[in-house]
């Protein structure tokens, strides 16, 4: 659940407005776009120290804590 | 009272870019000066700067280097807590006809003039995504309209930033930030006034406006591109050139 809070304060701090997203919520129900999803992924990059990468293939929110938590487990 | 913008002008140690720090501050604006070659330059602007009362600060920088432009707007953000307007001036020469032309020569005016413009765009252009606004203009040249003989890497420099500032605008326009380019003709600087009369009469009959610009001029130019009252404008490429390039 950690996780899920940093998320909505990157979302928030990206967004410039609170979002209440689950794990189920999907990127398509957010209507992000491409410049949203490369800022929120540099942000996540930054706030974790991680590399997610360029191509990321995900629908729902769930599936970008998972892959955020490897990541952080990888390091 | 309107909340003061935060302009970033790199360059603004000597001539035209110290001009557009001045008139941004007389408009009102913070200033971040931006300059690597020439400290006591820098400083003279600072002071210059103080004495019409704005708030600036001056940040060494060589705009080539990508790390180094990262530290150096993460700085200006920390220190002024945004930046609204970033002026991308910086830039040099190394002429010489292309069969003399160095690869070094080559690789160093394209460093500076172009790559400096993509590093301080890369790294300014979040923190203007996060505000959903922000003001990009860059400085190109009428030779990278037109070509000119002994300069094809400053040439191709000051194309390319044309190039880039569209991309730009088309990348960034979703998020009310403008980019914007302005291309200056001969402008008057220590090197023109080292000319001759006959060279000068020679240039003057390039320019139907008969004259030499004025540093002031681009100034002007930046001035209203990062205005409220420029908000509709986007990937364009102002031409202040007295008509040399038509």
């Amino acid at each position: 659940m950690e996780t899920l809070e940093k998320l909505k304060e990157i979302l928030a701090e990206c967004k410039g407005e609170d979002i209440d997203v689950t794990p189920e919520t999907t990127f398509e129900e957010l209507n992000f776009d491409s410049l949203d999803k490369v800022d929120i992924v540099m942000q996540i990059e930054d706030a974790y120290d991680i590399k997610l990468g360029d191509d990321l293939q995900l629908s729902t929110v769930g599936e970008l804590i998972q892959k955020i938590d490897e990541a952080v487990a990888a390091k | 009272m309107a909340e003061k913008r935060v302009a970033l002008v790199t360059g603004a140690g000597r001539g035209i870019g110290a001009c557009i720090a001045n008139t941004l501050a007389a408009d009102g604006c913070d200033i971040a000066v931006v300059d690597y070659s020439d400290v006591s330059a820098a400083e003279e602007t600072m002071r210059q700067l103080a004495e019409q009362g704005a708030s600036a600060r001056y940040y060494r920088c060589d705009v080539s280097d990508f790390s180094a432009v990262k530290a150096v707007t993460d700085a200006v953000v920390k220190d002024f807590g945004k930046i609204d307007i970033l002026v991308n001036n910086a830039g040099v020469t190394a002429d010489g006809l292309l069969l003399r032309m160095s690869e070094a020569e080559w690789d160093r005016v394209l460093s500076i003039n172009l790559k400096g413009c993509f590093n301080l765009i890369k790294h300014v252009a979040p923190h203007m995504l996060r505000k959903r606004s922000g003001r990009i203009v860059s400085i190109s040249s009428v030779v990278g309209l037109m070509g000119n003989a002994g300069q094809a890497n400053y040439a191709a420099s000051k194309a390319g930033i044309v190039g880039l500032t569209k991309s730009v605008a088309k990348e960034l326009g979703s998020r009310n930030i403008t980019a914007n380019a302005v291309a200056p003709g001969f402008i008057r600087t220590a090197m023109t006034d080292a000319l001759s009369e006959e060279q000068k009469q020679a240039m003057y009959k390039l320019i139907p406006l008969g004259s030499l610009g004025e540093v002031q001029d681009i100034a002007n130019a930046v001035k209203f591109l990062v205005s409220e009252e420029a908000r509709y404008i986007t990937g364009v490429v102002l031409k202040v050139d007295g008509g040399m390039y038509i």
